[in-house]
Formats: C-alpha cells, structure tokens, sequence
C-alpha cells in the first residue's frame, strides 16, 4: 500500500532506483570477502570443541611445520588485556571480556570459542595447520539454560562475578546473575485485588541467529609504518576502530577501517571476532591476512540474540489492563549483556498500564556472548505481553485489537524508564490495523485462526556525519560514514536532494573510511535515515546559505535580497534574477573556491516506531506445519522516505519474527555441542514458507525531524512471534508459550502425545 | 598439492586455469580467476548464493569441484548482464527493490534465470518453489518474488 501523497515533497516520497544498484544485480560490488590484496594469505581459526574447559596449554609447533603457514597467534600474542569498562559504540564493554571473546585466555566458555588461529598461503592449508595445534583442555560442565544457570549450585562460568543490583543489595555469592534490574510504578497489589480478572502465565524461548548470509570476515594488513589498515564487513567501521584499538591497544589514529559492502548484519555485526586476529597474524607474517568465517563458525561462535525465560502476572479490570507483574531472565552468553533491559522498558510500551513491577536478569551461559538482534529484547518480551492481552481479550469476550486501544499508548504516556512519549504513532497503528482489508475479512475454514499483536520500539539518535561537496558540474558528492545495509545511501541522498530542491540523481553518495570522514555511530537502532538525516540536513543548510552568498557576488546584488529556492538562488525583488545551483557550482571558482556543507550531529528527537501485525494461519491436524495464509503490517514510519524501502524492511523483519516463532531454534546436547550449526539444520523461512506481506504505512510525522523521519527498521520483528502464536491458539484452541512452535510441538501438544 | 589443468567456457568465455582436486567451484571462480559476484553463504549447498549455470543447469557452486567442469560452460552473475545491458530481471530487481543488502541477489537472478529459460510464464508458487534453494534474510521474498514476475511479463515482447 502508498504512503501519504505529500504535495510539499518532491524527492521524499518518491521511489527512485538506489545509487548502489546496479552495482549489486550485475555482481561487481565488493563485499568483504571479495577483498584480494597483493601478497595476499589466508587466516583459519581454531575454536573450542568443548563448552566450558580451562585452558591447561597450547602447542603450536606442529602447525608450525606445515609447508605454506606462515604464522600462527594465539592469547599470549596479545597484550594483556585492561579489566576497564568501554563504551565502543554498543554500550559499556569490559575490554577483558571483548578480549577473552575474541581469543580465550584461561578459559573457554562456549563450543566454538577462539582459541588460536594460522595464517597460510591457502585457506586449506590454514585449516589443516589448525587442526595440528595441540590444546590441552580440563573439562568442566556446562550450564546451558537460564533457569539452571540462575541455580545457588550452578557451574560457575566467572567465579569472581557478583550480581550487579541496580539500587539495591545483592547477595555478594558469586553467580551466573549478571546483574539486576527493576522498574516498578504504581501499587500493583491494589490493582490486582481490584481487578476483574488476573492470569498468570510462564514463557520461554530459544536462542536464534540473525542469520544474515554473508559470514563475518576481516582482511587485515600491519602496514611498514606501524598503521593497521582493515577491511571489513561491518555496521560500524568507527566501532570496529575503537573496538580493535582497545584490544590492540593501539591509538584510533594508527587504524583505518575500510568498511566493504554488508551482506546483512541486523545488530550481529556490530561487535568484532576477526579483526584483531588477522591484524595480529599480517603483523607476524609480514603479509595482509584474510580470515573469511564458516557457516558453521557463525552459528556456534558470533552473536545470537537470547533464549529467555518470563513469567507474566496481568490484571483486567472492565476494558483496561489495570496492573502487571512480570519477571524478565535472559541468557546473556558467555559474558554478560544481554537486551534484557531493553525487553524490559519496551514490553508494555503499546500501552498505558499504571501499576507494574518488572524485574530483569542478565544471566551468563555456556554459549556465544549474544548481541544485537533487530529490536533487541522486545521480540520476546512482546511474545509474552501480546498473548497474555489476547488471553484477557478472549475471556472477557473483548475484540483483541479494541482491547489494545482502549489501552493504547499516546502522547504523555509514561514508560515503564519514566520517559514520556512525544507525538507517538501506537493507536494509531491498532485503528489502522482495524480497518485494515485483511482484519474485516471474514476468516473461515477448519483449523484456520487469526492473531494481532502490537510492538514498540525506542529507536536510536547517537552520532552522524557528513560532508556534501559541489561539484562544478551542479551535481553533489555526498560523504558520509554509515554502513548501507539496505538502502541508506538513497535515503540520505533523497534528503539532500530535497533540501536542495535538486532531483535525486544530482547528489552521489559514498561511504567513507575512518580516515576521511568524522565519527558515526553503528548502523543500528533504526537510526542511519533518522540521524544521518539530521547530519545530511544540517549540511544541505549550510550549502543553501554558502550559494546565497556566492550568487550574491555573480549577480552583484545584496545577499539580504535572495533567497535559495526550488534548486537555485532567487532575488525577492526582480524576478529576472535567478541563477540555478549548477551555474553557482560552476563559478565556484570565481567567487571563493569550492563549495561545501557539512553536518555533525549528536541527534536528539528520536521517533519511536509502533506496530500492529494481523496474521492468518493453518495448521495441518497430521504433520503440525502451520501455514502463513495472510499477513499484514502495520507501522507507524513517520514519514516513508522511500516507501518501497520502508516496506521491504517490513517484510524482512515480519519474514524473521515468523522464523522465530515457527522454527527456529538453538540446539544444544547436554555437553553444550550446537547441534543444527547449518542452515539445513537451522531453518529460516524460504520463499515457500511466506506469503505475500501486506504493509500499510501510517505516517505520523515525528516532530524531532525536518522531514519527520522516523527509524522503521526494527519494530517489525516485535508483533510476529506473538502475532503467529495467538493465530495457532484461534486454529487449534491450545496456546503456545514456549517457542519455536514447531510442528513436533504442535503435535504433542494436540495429539497429547508429550 | 599436486593442480590439475582445466579448460571451461566462462561467461562465454574460453578459459583454462590449475586448480587442487579438493577446490571447489566456488572457490575457483572467486579466489583464481576473481569473480566474486558469485558468493558465498554457507559453502554446504543450503543458501544459494553461489549459483551458478553449468551447461545450462543450476548449481551451486560450493558443491561442484573445480576439476569437475572441465570442458563445461558455466554462467555466472557476471555473464548474465552488465551495467550498460542489464538483464531484465536486473532491471526488475531494482526497480522492484528486490534487494536490500544484496549478497543474496547474484544467486537469486542467476536462479530465477534458470527458471525462465525453462519456464517463460511462472505463476507466484512456481516462482516460490523454484527459489526454495535461495536463502534471503533480509527481504522477506515479498518483492523479489514480485522482480521475477514482472522481469517474465518484461521479457514477454523480446520472445515473440
Ligand atoms: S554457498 Fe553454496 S549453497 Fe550456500
Ligand atoms: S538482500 Fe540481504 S540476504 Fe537478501
């Protein structure tokens, strides 16, 4: 479905082709395992077999013996890491712990831990080399589950870890329990006593990958002055920067990221694994080293997001959720940080819920240290939230959808953080998703059920730059330091063309290196449209005032006179008076030198985005397979810049929030072995397993930018998971708390066959 | 380890390179003689971006061995269309924005290529099911599904 016709655009809202197109359908972009360099070898990296093990000792000089390896690194190569905690661009990191995760010191604590890594002059080679380091391993046992690790007699992944306690005592045990929070409001006991009806419900669900398909990669070359130069696959080559000057100790300015083409990365590829290795490796062997993860490396030893555990107290009192209670633990991985303060800030953001306390643990397992995943700790929390409303919908014989808007979220509503919401887009999206075509059609047949739910998202500001040059021909060179994951160059040069009142192919963007532009932030939080945009605003401003001012000259009248308009300066006096932004670019010569505009932000008025899915499915009584017939989303995208970009970050989250609540999984043997490391074994939807998905763009302009842009791209993969499990209830008449509900779940379930 | 010579048509191409028995296409094609539109996503058959056309069949390329298509042709993104011609599914790939981070997209067209050659006037579930062996993370399918309809429509003139 359109967006909003908006007459005052000329640019925004339209849907021109991106700059990095063609580039892309014909093969010739260079992502970052596409880097070939003279002299060129190749890095393999041995990881751990076992879940949690000390390190007792390491023999290389096998390896070392293999015709073709031409250097090998291991801990000790490194310089002793500092126990400081960082922020490097996602939050506050212990350079310890991002040390240890990129090389295991003393211990390894997840199957597929880095232990040591070759550098050969084939890939194969490295492989086999790697495979003749001898380690020398204690075993110890693993805990895998969030409960179990949150036991009093739970193995130990840190002895010396002590739960932080946000505001309060803690025991001073040593424990898994990363750290607690609590955010607490109102009188919860009051309202439960008063309430119509209280339900009370336990959830979980498994660790799930990105699954982005290009694997992590990282080329480095020590250069003969000291500089370390890399190349990589990154949403963030300034946090790359920061994050390898950490480890390497090294000052920022010595390092140049070179960010390549990203095959995907939806918040795992933010932290680093490669980079410091194969820098250390090109410094022993004198070459530039590439190391290009396995699929099964990926799976086993980058960042998933969380399998979590909730338990969930609701209060309904007439047409209003009057109170919740709600206990949040996350697996954290090997180290702490999981999202599980996002899930607990986000999960009753839709709404306006007076009375609450949510308590949020972050508990350390034997597997991969998680990261960023799309929305990061709302998927799940939302899981628990939107079944428990439609449980309350269902028994008070309420519409699920009124039921959320008679409680919905608006302008002045308080988070459960305490932050109060600006012009928000939440009922919105209910009332559009009510109206919506698929939600009035009538739903019929056997074993058929449909479900909504809604999603919330904070989206983040943090820092942009950017430089827009003219060029003499009137066109614009547009430099700016975001990774395009999907489409940001055009949607920043849209802005610009915009700003300048110039059509789109005018404006030539770039993504730069460290070295040739200034600090921006990750490509994360939805942010890049948003805030970048901010950045490319301010420095189209500043090109406006600066071709006022030379027009002034050429046309020898007084600046106070014109005026930039419709791609050209103006005189307000004598209509005669015109030149257009080509000719001023042309003469820059003449009145001053080269033109230039640039924007820094550290950007503030961050929209929050809001969604509300309805989805349709059919689960097939003899094998459990459920089938998505119909899904529509809704989203409040403040202002579609390029709508058909826009709906395509829908789909995509729509298409991995349904992975997740259908089949995706982390499996692990008790010994903490990952058994579906492949994507045969870890399905994600195929296009055989979606339908059509039906967007419709509600835009509610966020007053905190020019354009009104809001961050579109994470909020979709929050409604899904619940959205499908509430279908699967109306199909089946059993709900599912436990994800991923999968055909052998749906069978013991039904058939009771447990 | 002991390389094997081998003469193939690439892209139309004659071409002859060494390569280890144990190299597989993939590798030949990317690491030896640099055609690295042909990628890869999990080297074990299951993801689709290494697709390629050997002798008109689609393959994936991680799972061919170098030595194996010896006086073969073989089709990859590069041979199917370039920035001045561009094949009509690249054409609807981009206007249909079909892609968003674009590593998928080679094995994609290459695939749906293989359908169309065969199959002129696929209906949606054909198009479904014939892409079930490329795997896309970011799209949703939704509009790539849509690029391979609207590219058969397109080509529909050029065939009469
Ligand atoms: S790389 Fe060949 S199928 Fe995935
Ligand atoms: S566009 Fe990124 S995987 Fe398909």
């Amino acid at each position: 479905m359109a967006a909003t016709e908006h007459p005052s655009y000329k640019v925004i809202g339209t849907r021109p082709v991106r700059p990095d197109g063609v580039e892309k359908v014909t093969g010739k972009a260079q992502y970052g395992a596409d880097v070939r360099l003279p002299g060129m070898i190749h890095g393999k990296i041995l990881r751990s077999p076992h879940a949690h093990a000390r390190v007792l000792s390491i023999d290389t000089s096998e390896a070392e013996k293999v015709p073709g390896v031409m250097a090998v690194v291991t801990r000790a190569d490194f310089p002793v890491a500092e126990d400081v905690v960082q922020d490097l661009g996602e939050g506050a990191v212990s350079v310890k712990e991002l040390s240890d995760n990129v090389l295991a010191s003393d211990k390894v604590l997840y199957r597929g831990h880095a232990v040591a890594a070759v550098a050969a002059t084939s890939p194969h080679i490295a492989e086999e080399a790697a495979g003749r380091i001898r380690v020398e391993y204690a075993v110890l046992p693993p805990v895998l589950a969030v409960r179990d690790a949150m036991r009093e007699d739970a193995p130990l992944l840190d002895e010396q870890r002590v739960t932080k306690e946000m505001g309060g005592q803690g025991s001073g045990r040593p424990s898994n329990v990363a750290s607690h929070l609590r955010f607490a409001g109102g009188d919860v006991e009051a309202a439960f006593a008063a309430a119509d009806e209280v339900v009370e419900r336990e959830f979980t669900t498994k660790m799930v990958h990105q699954g982005y398909i290009e694997p992590q990669n990282s080329t480095a070359s020590w250069n003969a002055d000291g500089t370390l130069t890399i190349w990589t696959s990154t949403q963030g080559a300034f946090v790359v920067r920061s994050q390898v000057a950490e480890v390497l100790r090294l000052p920022v300015s010595q390092i140049r990221v070179i960010p390549m083409e990203i095959g995907g990365g939806f918040g795992g590829k933010i932290p680093i694994y490669l980079d410091p290795v194969a820098a250390l490796l090109s410094k022993k062997s004198g070459r530039p080293v590439k190391i290009v993860m396995s699929r099964t490396d990926v799976f086993e030893a980058t960042g998933p997001t969380s399998g979590s555990y909730i338990r969930m107290k609701m209060a309904r009192k007439d047409d209003r959720i009057t109170a919740v209670q709600a206990t949040l633990a996350y697996e954290a991985g090997a180290y702490p940080g999981s999202a599980v303060g996002a899930g607990a800030m986000t999960m009753l953001s839709p709404y306006n819920i007076e009375n609450f306390v949510i308590d949020a643990y972050d508990v350390c397992v034997n597997k991969p240290k998680t990261s960023a995943y799309r929305a990061p700790g709302a998927p799940a929390a939302a899981f628990a939230t939107e079944q428990m409303i439609d449980e309350l919908a269902k028994n008070a014989k309420l519409d699920p959808l009124e039921l959320r808007l008679k409680n919905s979220a608006h302008e002045g509503t308080r988070m459960v953080n305490g932050a109060v919401f600006p012009r928000i887009g939440a009922e919105e999206t209910v009332r559009a998703a009510l109206t919506s075509p698929h939600y009035r059609s009538p739903i019929e047949g056997p074993n058929r059920g449909r479900g909504v739910a809604s999603g919330f998202w904070f989206n983040a500001g943090l820092q942009s730059s950017v430089v827009a040059s003219a060029n003499s021909d009137g066109t614009v060179n547009l430099i700016e330091g975001s990774t395009d994951i999907g489409g940001t160059r055009a949607s920043l040069a849209m802005q610009l063309a915009e700003t300048l009142g110039l059509p789109f192919e005018a404006v030539r963007p770039t993504v730069a290196d460290t070295d040739s532009i200034s600090y921006n932030d990750v490509t994360g939080g939805s942010r890049v449209t948003f805030a970048s945009g901010l950045a490319v605003y301010e420095a189209g401003q500043e090109l406006r005032k600066e071709m006022v001012r030379r027009a002034a000259k050429l046309l020898g009248v007084d600046e106070a006179e014109l005026v930039y308009e419709d791609g050209g300066v103006q005189s307000t006096r004598d209509a005669t008076k015109r030149l257009r932004f080509s000719e001023i670019a042309a003469k820059a010569g003449q009145t001053g030198g080269p033109i230039a505009g640039k924007g820094a932000v550290q950007a503030r008025g961050v929209g929050a985005a809001f969604g509300t899915h309805v989805v349709d499915v059919e689960v097939d009584p003899e094998t459990g397979k459920v089938q998505i017939l119909r899904y529509t989303a809704v989203q409040d995208v403040g202002t579609a810049v390029h709508p058909s970009y826009v709906e395509g970050q829908i789909q995509g989250g729509v298409a991995q929030g349904v992975g997740w609540a259908l089949n995706e999984e982390y499996y692990y043997d008790e010994s903490g072995r990952l058994l579906n490391a492949s994507y045969l074994d870890y399905r994600m939807p195929t296009a055989l397993d979606l339908p059509l998905i039906e967007t419709v763009l509600v835009e509610v302009p966020n007053p905190g930018h020019p354009y009104g842009v809001r961050g579109v791209g994470e909020v979709p993969i929050v409604p899904p998971l619940a959205a499908v499990a509430n279908a699967i209830a109306e199909a089946t008449g059993h709900r599912f708390r436990d994800l991923p509900i999968s055909p052998r779940r749906i069978m013991e379930e039904t058939q009771g066959l447990a | 380890m002991a390389r094997t010579y081998v003469q193939a048509t690439i892209n139309g191409v004659a071409t002859d390179f060494l390569c280890e028995p144990r190299q597989s296409l993939l590798e030949v094609l990317r690491d030896e003689l640099g055609l690295t539109g042909t990628k890869e996503g999990c080297n074990n058959g299951n993801c689709g971006a290494c697709s390629v056309l050997l002798n008109g069949r689609l393959v994936n390329a991680c799972c061919v061995l170098g030595v194996e298509i010896d006086g073969a042709e073989v089709t990859t993104i590069e041979g199917i269309g370039n920035p001045d011609r561009l094949h009509p599914l690249q054409q609807a790939f981009l206007e249909e924005a079909a892609l968003q981070c674009g590593v998928c997209t080679p094995g994609f067209i290459v695939s749906a290529k293989a359908l169309l050659d065969k199959e002129p006037h696929p209906d949606e579930q054909r198009v479904r099911y014939w892409l079930a062996g490329n795997l896309c993370r970011c799209t949703g399918y939704d509009k790539i599904v849509r690029a391979v309809l609207k590219a058969a429509d397109d080509m529909e003139p050029a065939r009469q």
